[in-house]
């Protein structure tokens, strides 16, 4: 792999760009691997960099039925913060975090990844006891976040307006270290990696079916053809209960429409992420200069991509109210992602059934800010068989056993 | 916008009046049954790609409880029926089974 530098633009400049490679190489999959993964999101490829990284594993194929990233991971409001309630949850996230601020330099290419801080609206009092328990927690946690007044808060956000009629801003949970990043560049710069370790990553192949013999499985069906493995590992998301049916076992999620949009482009005016769980609403603004917005969930299970119209409606009828400023701006486009959401809103990276096939699923709505830290546990749990200390209360068996993660406070709203 | 016959007032109820409750006709344990029977139970969902039969609620209606079936690929709904049953109507169920010959029926 030619490392992308100041110097190469130099170079590329002087000969008409004629000597860059592909990023990635596009192989006809082999008979079989060690480790077949399905998924070429974020999770998918991180699992992959970290199988190869941490383990030296890289007889590894990712199986992607669209193209890679084309899913949640290229759909998503780009959202970075670990200001979670539970240790658990406090743990795996900034671990990813911590991972998003030297991505960059570990892959050797950009994902812009910009610590411009988030900001979670108290707008009722039981926000404001809940934030200030969570700040309380992250302290105990080791995770930086800081409770704030109404008057840092227009501080931090000048165009905010703190007397909206029905939700007042009574103060905010501050993590200054939260951000975003370019969420397709994450999933590029991961399968380039990949690529140069000698991992194939195999587009427009679906995978159909899950061979198995004895209780293990054998290998996959796909479209182009069956190939064989020694591990599976099954990171799709909303997909996770269809590829989960087919392997024979049933899993405690629905698939559900999130959606977001982005106005046209306009001059910088707010450089931090503002969250708005009680009315449902979250913007920032991209480098190009659209305000990124989302919101909430459709209720009924659906697998089309496509959300519905209301919901946007209530979005932006809120935010409107805390950001007036927006009234007039005309929106570009809007989309919808399929997400994977557990009864108690944090993910499964679990054993399954089938002794040597693993999950990683249910991170639902708010899953792009832990994609390193994910990629990070799971590759651990498929190397080892058994699930490291940042995977291990994640596992499908908290179901059976009661010991949920609750994250409905962290996670009210979709982000 | 997704819109339901609700077959307890009649309405033909935008999806703004309607309140989705998830899979249908899940079998209840109670005291006794095994971890297994109660984790099946409360959380694991057949979650489907295709024919999916739910629960409904005509919140900013009647208020009443009904049971729709609905196609999670396609958004297609092909009916509405009664909350008061256990399993959805014949009717109902072999007029989507000759619609899609492949779908494995209702289990
Ligand atoms: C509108 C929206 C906004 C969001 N905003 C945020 C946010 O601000 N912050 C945040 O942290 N998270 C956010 N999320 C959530 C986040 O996008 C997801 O949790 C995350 O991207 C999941 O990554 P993944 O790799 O698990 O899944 P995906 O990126 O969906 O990848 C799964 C891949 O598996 C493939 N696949 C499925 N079935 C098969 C099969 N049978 N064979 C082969 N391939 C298959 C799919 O094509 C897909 O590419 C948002 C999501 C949406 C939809
Ligand atoms: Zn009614």
């Amino acid at each position: 792999m030619r490392r992308y530098s100041a110097f190469a633009i130099a170079r590329e400049g002087a000969r008409y760009h004629q000597g860059w490679e592909r990023a990635w190489n596009s192989p006809v999959p082999k008979k079989k691997y060690d480790v077949i993964i399905v998924g070429a999101g974020g999770h998918g490829l991180a699992t992959a960099f970290y199988l190869g990284k941490n383990f030296g594993i890289t007889n590894v194929a990712i199986i992607e039925k669209g193209w890679l990233g084309g899913g949640n991971t290229g759909r998503n409001t780009t959202i970075i913060r670990s200001n979670y309630l539970q240790d658990p949850s406090a743990a795996i996230y900034e671990k990813a975090r911590s991972l998003y601020e030297t991505m960059s330099q570990d892959l050797n290419y950009n994902v812009m990844f910009s610590p411009r801080g988030v900001i979670m609206l108290a707008q009722t009092q039981s926000e404001i006891r809940g934030y200030q328990r969570t700040a309380h927690a992250n302290a105990l946690q080791g995770v930086t976040t800081e409770w704030i007044e109404p008057a840092r808060v227009k501080e931090l956000v000048p165009i905010i307006n703190l007397d909206g009629p029905r939700y007042p801003v009574l103060g905010g949970l501050w993590q200054a270290r939260g951000g975003t990043a370019r969420h397709d560049a994450v999933a590029w710069g991961y399968a380039r990696a990949c690529s140069d370790m000698g991992m194939d990553i195999i587009q427009k192949c679906e995978v159909t079916g899950v061979m198995q013999e004895g209780g293990k499985v054998t290998g996959v069906q796909t479209t182009k053809g069956d190939i064989a493995c020694d591990k599976l590992a099954m990171v799709v998301a909303g997909n996770a209960g269809d590829l989960a049916g087919q392997a024979g076992f049933r899993l405690p999620l629905d698939s559900v429409a999130l959606q977001a949009l982005v106005s046209e482009p306009i001059k910088p005016c707010m450089d931090v992420v503002v969250m708005a769980n009680t009315v449902h609403g979250y913007m920032s603004q991209s480098d190009k200069g659209e305000m990124v917005i989302g919101g909430g969930t459709d209720g009924f299970n659906n697998y089309t991509q496509r959300g519905s119209f209301h919901h946007v409606e209530e979005t932006v009828r809120a935010l409107i109210e805390t950001f007036p400023i927006i009234g007039r701006l005309k929106m570009l486009r809007q989309w919808g992602g399929i997400v994977d959401v557990t009864g108690d809103r944090s993910p499964i990276i679990s054993k399954t059934p089938l002794g040597n096939t693993f999950i990683n699923c249910g991170w639902g709505t708010g899953g792009f800010k832990s994609i390193p830290g994910s990629g990070w546990a799971m590759a651990e749990l498929v190397a080892k068989g058994e699930p490291g200390p940042l995977a291990a209360d994640f596992g499908l068996n908290r179901f059976r056993e009661g010991r949920f993660i609750d994250e409905s406070v962290a996670a009210g709203v979709a982000h | 916008m997704l819109t339901l016959h609700c077959p307890n007032c009649g309405v033909m109820a935008d999806e703004t009046e309607l309140h989705a409750e998830g899979e249908a006709h899940i079998k209840r344990f109670g005291p006794g049954s095994s971890d297994e029977e109660f984790e099946n139970y409360l959380f694991e969902r057949k979650n489907p790609k295709g024919v999916h039969f739910e629960r409904w609620r005509h919140v900013a209606g009647c208020g009443k409880y009904f049971h729709a079936a609905r196609n999670t690929m396609t958004l297609e709904v092909y009916g509405t029926y009664s909350a008061q049953t256990l399993a959805p109507p014949k009717t109902l169920v072999n007029a989507i089974k000759k619609k899609h010959p492949e779908w494995e029926g209702w289990a």
